[in-house]
């Protein structure tokens, strides 16, 4: 065993050594590099690491009526977060948890299991919109339930039961569709954007800018300080043209029918009130809507998302007969046409019938007065025939038929009035001279939104003056906003005073005695306007289909103004199915009085106070003494979780403060 | 024959570095997980050096020969181990490295069996007397180191594996490896590289490539080496009194095997470089201990814990400043963590037993 002492060669020890000597001086190199070479870089990414951008998130701006009053307002509002970074068993507290916060523990296990393979520093969201009491729940279990905790977010509070919603439309996240279109394409994902209505068009506006808060984070993105603050720029409040208690007037007139209100000062185009029927609650959207909830709004046959005001392009009916009317005296034509109305007439072999003929006789002589008062279908099937299509297409293009009002809303529609080019255009075939008949009296390929008839009617009785219709006071916007539409703000059409006249006085009589819409009379005050009654499919299509659905109904229209000449209001109304005219043109009446009454000086309603506690809302409903209408109440409150504010007195309808 | 050994030849001084080391380290443990689950890991750290000591302090009264004359016992008992882990080990994150013992201990056998490993190759190359080494002779060292490597590997654990191939090195480089064989080897190895990648489990191959490429997965396997980077480049010359990394948690579970980097923030080049320097002279103490040891075996023995204990600096360090991928290697003395303490502890003991029969004969 000589090889038991043989001894280990001394160089390859003393190697050994330096090998070790060379690891350990490459180690400090690399130490040095680190720190003291490149020490200023990683100081920097570890600055970085730890200091992070928390956005505060600026509240929108506040949506008031002209008076000022809160149309629609913010809420704090919190949501439960559990946080899954602390060292406590979450399934163990889960039972705790879910008793505090009203929810059931088994959801809440699942969500924990669901978040399992998620980054820990993602926090759950247990809760959105918290109560009072959840959030007493949080507050007082801070010890015991570290991992709880709660992020504040402004939310919007839209009046109720849709009041409104069509105007102010909604706000949700921004889509990724939308953040590649160059209107958003600076915006972040995640903002909270106005999506229609006046929230979308407005949407600069109110938007305001997020702050951030510079808070040192560890590794989970638990803050364990604050370096610095930039406080949020909250959005800038936004006064519309409308009046909330002609707002109320309209809403409450249409009701539960279908259909469409619009409230328009016609000197200077400001929008009073609009209303659209059926509606739907923003305040779906302001928290989050569910998938179900959103195809029920979007599948719906009624179309509960459209603002009809605006949006629905339909056959005026009869209504159209004032600007035929117009057209036929400005042409010379109308002050000289005298036809007997037998119930109809034939014209190019074809046979036209008046809407009298169902009560088994004629209006008898007529002229353009009581063409108008009556409604006569033979005397505009007459007037249509000797304009023909060329003037009767100028004289509606000129008071906006076929074409956008420019009123600050997203996605109006334009309509259409036929025209001999246009016919040739789509259709590659000529005018034939039988066609004018439907066109005169609203009929045929005419449709138009109620928004321009209103405009068109509001224009006539104004002496020719069109005005664009608008929901914002131009001075109240900041320079850098630039309305969407750019339609010249007032044109005057010339109109013959005589003729004005004639036109104005007629469309007084509509609602007098010997009127089409008699029924709708207001005592002591200038009403004057003219109904329409438009089919919504033709007459032959209607006897093929005649299963008595009530869905073929006449639309019932009318546009009224008040007082006849130089009218301080115009009102046009649609009501889907509504049948008749006078229908619509009862509805344009309440609002037309509620005006009349505010102008006088006369609460529209005695102020009551309200018997329970105030619903959160800027407008919300009471019940009524006699215990089955809602009546809207307008209010202006605000809400304030952390401080407990409570509720701002009231401001009823009809009381200026 | 060993009847004049005494606790006079003990080597204090280098229990002393030892000690300061182990210190160090337990202030660390207890700085970086201060605020975090693992709070109270240091007090458990300070039993498992107290446990460490008692066994030095008895290896070191047995004799080194005795182990040497058991160890065909030792290494098949060893085997055993490894392939009791295979069949009955606990899994724990995706690998199968313990055994649950009676008391609720675990008992990960890959540690001690490095032990085994440097005593069985001090044994093999003390009975082989030549000054040049054979072809066969290398072939049977090296298949002393590789069964129970390729069982560790299976585990799969990549990193405790390779702590096995410094021994294999250390002896073959001792005990005459002649420059022709070494670069033969080398050659083979790289040629089989591919093949070897070919065999790493997903995870391992993001580290490897994580490594080269921190950036490329920040938020990922990058991460750890990433706030690694930050936590030490942060620490600057004279250290970040903040510790911010470690104290805010960026450095995840800073207290095992990233210990270095948390020392290194909070104490800076300065520290870490003087930290370096206790680890090179406790090194510099063993190397003398194995030129000073009374027989071939001796030097063996304590060179294979020199080749360790260098390659665990090297690794974990170097994986630390960024120059080596993540492998789950522990830092000697400092990590938290029982077995390794223990295994340090042991095999110090080993060295201690040498050294105190270096009168002997």
């Amino acid at each position: 065993m000589f090889g038991r002492d043989e001894k280990v060669s001394p160089m390859r020890l003393t190697a050994a050594q330096y090998i070790i000597l060379a690891i350990f001086l490459v180690l400090t190199y690399g130490l040095w590099r680190l720190q003291v070479s490149r020490s200023d870089l990683y100081a920097t990414l570890a600055e970085k690491n730890r200091v992070r951008d928390v956005p505060i998130l600026a509240p929108r701006g506040k949506i008031l009526d002209r008076e000022g009053r809160v149309i629609v307002d913010n809420y704090s509002s919190f949501s439960a977060l559990l946080m899954r970074d602390s060292t406590r068993n979450l399934n163990d507290d889960a039972d705790i948890i879910a008793d505090g916060l009203h929810m059931d523990a088994k959801d809440i296990k699942d969500r924990i299991r669901r978040f399992a393979t998620m980054p820990q520093y993602q926090p759950i969201f247990l809760k959105d919109d918290i109560t009072q009491d959840d959030l007493a729940f949080i507050e007082a279990h801070r010890n015991e339930l570290p991992e709880l905790d709660t992020i504040m977010a402004h939310r919007r509070l839209y009046p109720r039961k849709g009041f409104m919603a069509h105007v102010i439309g909604y706000v949700g996240e921004v889509s990724e569709e939308m953040l590649n279109s160059p209107r958003w394409e600076l915006y972040n994902s995640g903002d909270v954007v106005g999506k229609s209505g006046i929230e979308l068009e407005y949407n600069q506006m109110l938007m305001g800018k997020n702050g951030s808060r510079q808070v040192v984070v560890n590794s989970h993105g638990r803050e364990m300080g604050l370096l610095g603050e930039k406080d949020a720029e909250a959005g800038k409040d936004l006064k519309l043209t409308i009046d909330i208690d002609l707002q109320i007037a309209a809403e409450e007139a249409l009701g539960d029918k279908n259909g469409a209100i619009v409230a328009m000062d016609p000197r200077s185009g400001e929008i009073l009130a609009m209303v659209s029927r059926p509606t739907f609650d923003p305040n779906d959207f302001a928290v989050k809507i569910s998938r179900d909830q959103w195809s029920k709004l979007v599948n719906d046959d009624e179309h509960p998302l459209m603002n009809k005001a605006i949006q629905a392009q339909l056959a005026p009916g009869s209504t159209f007969k004032i600007i035929m009317a117009t057209a036929g005296m400005q042409e010379g034509i109308a002050q000289t046409l005298h036809v007997n109305c037998p119930g109809g007439a034939s014209f190019y072999g074809r046979y036209f019938k008046c809407w009298i003929a169902v009560q088994h006789h004629g209006h008898g002589a007529v002229d353009v007065t009581k063409a108008i008062y009556q409604s006569c279908d033979v005397f505009f099937y007459t007037l249509a025939d000797r304009l023909g299509i060329s003037r009767m297409a100028k004289y509606a293009t000129e008071f906006g038929l076929g074409q956008k009002t420019g009123i600050d809303l997203p996605q109006e529609a334009s309509g259409l009035m036929p025209s001999e080019e246009w016919k040739i255009r789509y259709y590659r075939q000529k005018w034939y001279a039988g066609e004018n008949m439907s066109v005169g009296i609203g009929q045929g390929a005419v449709v138009a939104t109620p928004m321009q008839m209103t405009r068109a009617i509001s224009a006539i009785t104004s002496g020719g003056l069109m005005v664009r219709p608008h929901l914002t006071f131009p001075n109240d916007l900041p320079h850098n906003l630039v309305p969407a539409s750019t339609e010249p703000g007032r044109v005057s059409i010339p109109i013959d005073p005589k003729n004005w006249e004639v036109i104005t006085d007629a469309m007084a009589e509509v609602p007098g005695p010997l009127g089409t819409a008699n029924s709708a009379h207001l005592q002591g005050i200038d009403f004057a306007g003219k109904t329409g009654s438009a089919q919504t499919i033709s007459n032959t299509l209607k006897a093929k289909l005649a299963n008595g659905k009530q869905d073929y109904k006449d639309n019932a229209w009318f546009v009224g103004v008040t007082p006849r000449r130089n009218p301080e209001l115009v009102v046009g109304v649609l009501f889907e199915g509504g049948e008749h005219g006078q229908f619509a043109a009862r509805l344009a009446a309440q609002v037309v009085k509620a005006y009349v009454d505010k102008q006088r000086r006369q609460p529209v309603k005695v102020v009551q106070k309200p018997q329970k506690n105030v619903e959160m809302g800027a407008v919300w409903s009471t019940t009524s003494p006699d215990g089955h209408s809602d009546n809207f109440q307008a209010a202006h409150f605000t809400v304030d979780i952390p401080k407990r504010r409570l509720p701002l007195a009231v401001a009823a309808p009809g009381l200026t403060h | 024959m060993s009847r004049y050994v005494s606790f006079r030849d003990f080597d204090w001084w280098l229990l002393l570095f030892v000690l300061i080391i182990c210190g160090l380290g337990v202030l660390e443990i207890r700085s970086a997980t201060a605020h975090t689950k693992f709070a109270g890991a240091h007090i458990k750290q300070m039993y498992w050096i107290g446990a460490g000591m008692i066994m030095m302090f008895a290896i070191s009264y047995l004799s080194y020969q005795a182990l040497l004359d058991k160890i065909h016992w030792l290494y098949i008992a060893s085997l055993a181990s490894l392939m009791m882990v295979l069949v009955f080990g606990q899994k724990y994150l995706g690998a199968r490295r313990w055994i649950k013992m009676p008391g609720g201990a675990h008992f990960q056998p890959s540690e001690w069996v490095k032990l085994i490993l440097i005593i069985a190759v001090a044994k093999y190359f003390t009975d082989l007397s030549q000054r040049e080494l054979t072809w066969p002779d290398f072939i049977k060292a090296g298949a002393i180191v590789g069964i129970p490597m390729l069982m560790v590997l299976v585990q799969p654990d990549l990193g405790t594996a390779l702590t096995y191939l410094p021994i294999a090195i250390m002896g073959l480089f001792l005990g005459g490896l002649r420059l022709r064989q070494a670069l033969i080897v080398i050659l083979l190895g790289v040629m089989m590289l591919p093949l070897a990648w070919h065999h790493l489990k997903p995870y391992q191959r993001e580290r490897l490539t994580s490594f080269s490429d921190p950036e490329s997965d920040s938020q990922g396997s990058g991460y750890q080496v990433n706030q690694s980077l930050i936590a030490v480049g942060s620490g600057g010359l004279w250290g970040s009194a903040a510790g911010s990394q470690t104290h805010l948690a960026f450095l995840p579970i800073p207290q095992t095997d990233f210990i270095f980097a948390a020392f290194s923030e909070e104490h800076g080049f300065v520290g870490a470089l003087a930290l370096l320097l206790l680890y090179f002279i406790v090194l510099m103490r063993l190397t003398q201990n194995a030129q000073t040891a009374p027989d071939r075996a001796g030097v063996f023995i304590v060179m294979g814990v020199v080749a360790v204990l260098s390659f665990h600096i090297m690794v974990n360090v170097g994986m630390v400043v960024g120059f080596m991928p993540v492998t789950g290697i522990p830092l000697p003395l400092m990590s938290y963590g029982g077995s390794s303490v223990l295994f340090m502890f042991l095999a110090l003991g080993i060295v201690m037993n040498v050294r105190m029969r270096r009168f002997v004969n």
